[in-house]
């Protein structure tokens, strides 16, 4: 009796052991540099800035500072600039003259993108961010959040397509408010001159 | 009056008293005793004090254990924790209701989602939200794909800590990256999900989850097999854990343990069926109870309910209801719920675990304090080691399933 125990679990790691030769399920690791695993759609490592067409002046973020209030670790800093320029939807809005974030404090949350009601703030998969000097170089500016929506459509798909999709309608509904307003102060226009 | 008969070559011939097995004393009589307590009996020889910890691979962390040894036996042992304070409990009344969520995951991070769940729960509780039926599927499903993740994983520390070193552990991490290949899926990160939200959860299921999810549980019975196969007959395991760190079920009740250590001393009591939350009355599972209370029922224990989490799981996966996955009064930002407090409790896989808010009815907080389930059964460590050998010692800690995150906070 005594032994029998340890030798069924000998037998077992012989059976793991030979396995993992045979069963590629059973082969839990790969060789990592060589190597890659596709991406999962829903990860998430640090945020980034969104921005159409240009880099410049098409950056979604219009200086709010709600993810700066609510990020759990305070990694974020934002400097309002004085200068406006137009949105999407052609509304004049404020922009970020500074926009900092502290990776090396940048827990990943992702409370951020999540809050952000302009779809301006979004999560990235890079996650190769080791660098030799830990101070500057962990601390991202504007030019470097900045990256544009077609970064965003290849890592999050689906989440993309949908924020497209509602901005795009948003556009619309936008456009043709303006031209009905337009076709409205044609028609009102001789009326209002008609008693002068 | 509890004495351990010692007789090892006269040295300490005499029956150790009540006032050597501080442990005890201290837990049936928080008062000093007014009746003398005789003078421990005079040693020919000093014991020797090692501080084994803060870095010791066997103490999970940074944890110190100030042992008092007299040859190999324990006579003293003295638990030092807060190495690891992060000061969590401040943090929350610092930031937002909701940006505190991150940092639940962090208190014990085996185990991110049911903290998750615990602090959601008892915001809503606070603030009446109510959880839509799908968010409750999903919170049970989460929940006890992470009991599979902490046990499995437990039962392979411990034997590291008896010196089988690797193989358990590697077998019970295989499995667990599977499990965190799903949670990565569903919640976009792998240890610290940020998942659920005050009435309900942060986005639903991807396509294709369930089906997976399935497929991985599943595959985690014959896994459990196999486990038991390596583990469970073995002789050199049983001979270390057999009797091993007794713990009576009076002294386990008195000193407030919960979780799989209560119920390997034989005491019936999970807060999934005592006190049950989200929908665990609607699921059939046993809790299974430990006879002896020593090492191998802990580690049964943890075996067993791992079997009846797997039943939960099948059953939750096939009944998952479509529709909502929040609450539509839910809000997001500028949370302020109405004074008053609230005391949430879940079943963590470690014990109980309680998250206790007051609010003022202002955005943050008034006090937060959090009854962290591995800290409380951490603190009669001492009376289960006295009159063990100092290499039981460590099989006794790693029995009791310390994550020192969530033991300092």
């Amino acid at each position: 009796m005594n032994g029998w125990g340890i030798l069924r679990g000998m037998a077992e790691t012989m059976r793991n052991f030979a396995g993992s030769y045979r069963d590629p399920a059973r082969l839990a690791t790969i060789q990592y540099p060589e190597v890659r695993l596709p991406a999962v759609e829903n990860a998430r490592t640090i945020p980034f800035l969104v921005f159409d067409d240009n880099p410049a002046t098409g950056l979604r973020c219009t200086a709010c500072t709600i993810c700066e209030q609510e990020c759990p670790a305070q990694c974020i800093y934002i400097v309002k600039d004085t200068a406006k320029k137009p949105d999407y939807l052609g509304k004049m809005q404020l922009q970020p003259r500074v926009f900092d974030i502290d990776i090396s404090v940048c827990m990943g949350c992702g409370i951020c993108a999540e809050v952000c009601p302009f779809d301006s703030i979004q999560m990235d998969q890079v996650f190769e961010l080791s660098a030799s000097e830990r101070f500057s170089s962990l601390l991202l500016h504007k030019a470097q959040l900045a990256k544009p929506n077609e970064h965003f459509r290849q890592i999050h798909p689906e989440e993309a397509a949908a924020t497209d999709q509602r901005r795009e309608a948003e556009k619309q509904k936008a456009e043709a408010k303006k031209a009905q307003a337009a076709a409205a102060a044609k028609t009102a226009a001789p009326v209002s001159e008609g008693p002068r | 009056m509890i004495q351990l008969s010692q007789s090892r070559n006269g040295a300490c011939a005499a029956p150790l008293s009540v006032a050597d097995i501080a442990g005890a004393a201290r837990i049936f009589q928080p008062e000093p005793a007014a009746v003398e307590t005789p003078e421990p009996p005079a040693r020919d020889h000093a014991c020797l004090e090692i501080a084994m910890g803060p870095h010791h691979p066997s103490t999970h962390g940074v944890f110190r254990m100030d042992v008092t040894l007299d040859g190999e036996r324990v006579v003293k042992l003295k638990p030092v924790f807060g190495y690891l304070h992060r000061n969590h409990e401040k943090i929350a009344e610092q930031n937002s209701y909701l940006a505190f969520i991150p940092y639940t995951d962090r208190l014990d991070y085996i185990c991110a989602l049911t903290s998750n769940w615990g602090y959601v729960l008892t915001v809503e509780k606070l603030t009446g939200l109510q959880v839509p039926e799908r968010a409750e599927y999903i919170r049970v499903i989460v929940s006890e794909l992470t009991r599979l993740i902490n046990h499995s994983c437990l039962a392979g520390f411990l034997l590291q800590d008896m010196g089988a070193l690797g193989t358990p552990l590697m077998y019970a991490f295989r499995e667990r990256e599977h499990i965190l290949d799903l949670f990565e899926a569903l919640t976009g990160s792998r240890m610290m999900h940020n998942y659920l939200r005050f009435g309900g959860c942060r986005c639903d299921l991807p396509s294709g989850w369930i089906e997976r999810a399935q497929k991985t549980v599943a595959a985690f019975t014959p896994f459990l097999d196999e486990f038991e196969a390596l583990l469970t007959g073995n002789e050199i395991m049983r001979a270390r854990t057999e009797g091993v760190g007794v713990l009576a079920a009076p002294l386990a009740v008195s000193a407030g343990v919960t979780g799989p250590m209560l119920r390997a001393s034989g005491v019936n009591y999970d807060l999934r069926k005592a006190d049950p939350y989200g929908i665990y009355p609607r699921f059939s599972f046993n809790v299974p109870l430990g006879a002896h209370g020593d090492v191998f029922d802990r580690y049964m224990i943890r075996i067993l309910e791992m079997r009846e989490s797997l039943k939960i799981l099948a059953a939750a996966l096939r009944d998952i209801p479509a529709g909502p996955i929040i609450d539509p009064k839910a809000k997001l930002r500028n949370l302020r719920p109405k004074a008053g407090e609230a005391y949430g409790r879940i079943e963590s896989p470690k014990g109980e675990l309680g998250f206790y808010l007051i609010s003022d009815g202002g955005p943050t907080p008034y006090r937060c304090r959090i009854r962290p389930p591995s800290l409380i059964n951490l603190t009669i460590l001492e009376d289960m080691c006295l009159g063990q050998t100092v290499a039981d010692a460590v099989v006794i800690l790693g029995s009791v399933d310390i994550v020192l995150g969530e033991v300092d906070r």
